[in-house]
């Protein structure tokens, strides 16, 4: 059976074909230039312009005609409502054209099962970190618990806004890892509630720090209390629930000084640690797929009816029929 | 050793434990220096508090020189993690009820625990015992009581999932009996959780 999947949560657009023996037959992602941040109708409109070509590059790279897809899937949420109804009627589109059965996907747990699907975890904690996203996850009794998560903004957003609010650009999170190498500490809010975080008051002493301290420094500074607080309630969570794994996924997984925190973190507690390939840690059409893959082998159905989207989806709603 | 919590290894001693917050090598030295200082002398600070606001709480007996290391009555019993979802339904409100009395107790005082969740909460001959204050504060905010209550909710939904609502439901009783002008904590309660970034019926 072959499935593909459309991920259209925010300025990406992917669209990934998978096989449901686990192999990614394409996953080709196209995405909005970004001067400032993401306009959601803007972005809407880039995915709509862009869908037909993606979806042939995604076919010929596989090396497949549309008729040969037997399911689709798409990102049902959250994220931004324009975006997400692109990606939602395209794939309702290709479902009747086709007559082949489709299935909503939550896009966090994408994340998450592609992490499982392309690395030795079995049974992780994850850390999800993104633009929009920021979450500690476990897996127990049929569904993804919620650990610990934002309670106001997301790390990655955080990170972006900071970039634009001082000038060095967009996205951020590239450019101030790089900056961060050359910087010194200089003490910014650190704020953890038991397993969760928040990142606005970060943000804003970090706009106002830039006025006084060398950029390098409150790069530097931003990072290192920013993904401390993370790591942090890593740790908690993984005390509480005693996983034996930790996985670190989401575009802002890419950073590579997040990944050496948190994988000091895991060795302290000899915990294994796991980070998807690069190619997948960014949104992707390819998770979308193999959820959806993985939704459909454990018998679930999904009628058009039932595929309207839901930006506020909450990783904790959905029952996990496949594991 | 008997335990290693996220931040700190406990040791057992005769009728101690010591409670030693160890260097975490993922953070910055100035970070890490000052989060394990502040956290120990705040814990050892709020333990005694919380004592005198009528929470059970176990006894501090030396903290010492670095100010990352306490020594505390060892309270050898059952983390309320580990049983409340084993317990028959009667129990289980009865503790819920008696937990919420507990917080209403420490924000009456303004008290804030930091960490409100079952992991850090210990069952010893009748009494539920709190633990771990070294993310807590004094706080009169309402906006701090809130975020306080907002973790407990969040643990039972994670940990305590299949009685979430009996736990909760029976955890505010508690709460207001004990703290009768808690309304505006309450409402306060439910607007930080609809400001998250994952709130389906915003």
């Amino acid at each position: 059976m072959i499935c593909l999947g459309i991920e259209g949560t925010a300025e990406k657009l992917g669209i990934g074909i998978v096989s449901d023996d686990g192999e990614i037959l394409a996953n080709v992602t196209k995405h909005q230039p970004l001067v400032t941040g993401i306009h959601p109708r803007e972005a809407a409109q880039h995915h709509a312009d862009n869908m037909r070509g993606v979806l042939e590059s995604a076919l010929k790279k596989a090396k497949l005609d549309l008729k040969d897809i037997d399911l689709v899937a798409f990102s049902q949420g959250p994220g931004l409502g324009p975006c997400l109804r692109v990606a939602a009627v395209s794939a309702r589109t290709i479902s009747l054209i086709n007559d082949i059965p489709i299935i909503g996907v939550n896009h966090c747990i994408g994340h998450i099962e592609i992490g499982l699907l392309l690395t030795d975890a079995n049974d992780p904690l994850t850390l999800y970190v993104s633009g929009g996203n920021t979450q500690v996850i476990a897996f127990d009794s049929g569904r993804y618990r919620v650990f610990g998560e934002t309670l106001d903004i997301a790390i990655g957003n955080c990170i972006d806004q900071f970039a634009r609010a001082v000038g060095i650009g967009s996205p951020g999170g590239p450019i101030v890892e790089k900056l961060a190498k050359n910087g010194n500490y200089i003490p910014l809010p650190y704020v953890v509630k038991g397993m969760d975080l928040s990142f606005s008051g970060i943000y804003t002493a970090s706009v106002n720090a830039a006025k006084h301290h060398k950029i390098e420094d409150v790069c530097r500074s931003l990072q290192e209390t920013a993904f401390a607080m993370l790591t942090e309630v890593t740790e908690r969570a993984l005390a509480h629930t005693e996983k034996r794994e930790v996985m670190l996924a989401g575009g802002v997984a890419i950073n590579k000084r997040l990944q050496k925190m948190l994988s000091a973190m895991a060795k302290e507690h000899g915990a294994s640690f796991f980070v998807p390939p690069r190619d997948v840690l960014s949104d992707n059409g390819a998770m979308i797929a193999w959820v959806g893959l993985l939704r459909h082998k454990s018998g679930e159905r999904q009628d058009i009816e039932d595929t309207a989207v839901k930006q506020r989806f909450r990783t904790d709603e959905v029952d996990v029929k496949w594991k | 050793m008997i335990g290693k919590g996220a931040e700190a290894n406990i040791y057992l001693d005769g009728n101690s434990v010591i409670k030693k917050r160890i260097k975490k090598v993922y953070r910055v030295k100035e970070l890490d220096e000052s989060l394990r200082r502040v956290r120990t002398k705040k814990e050892a600070k709020l333990i005694s508090m919380a004592r005198a606001a009528g929470v059970p709480t176990p006894f501090i007996t030396d903290i010492d020189s670095t100010k990352t290391s306490l020594t505390i009555d060892y309270v050898n019993g059952s983390q309320i993690k580990k049983i409340l979802n084993a317990i028959s339904k009667d129990e289980r409100k009865k503790m819920c009820r008696e937990i919420g009395r507990s917080a209403g107790k420490l924000h009456k005082n303004h008290i804030i625990h930091g960490d409100l969740t079952t992991s850090n909460m210990i069952l010893k001959d009748d009494k539920i015992y709190f633990i771990d204050f070294g993310l807590g504060e004094i706080n009169e905010a309402i906006e701090a009581k809130g975020v306080d209550l907002l973790v407990f909710k969040k643990s039972l939904r994670s940990t305590h999932f299949k009685y979430e609502k009996e736990c909760l439901d029976a955890f505010l009783e508690g709460y207001s009996t004990e703290h009768r002008d808690c309304a505006e904590i309450l409402k306060r309660l439910d607007t930080i959780e609809k400001r998250g970034r994952y709130f389906s019926e915003r």
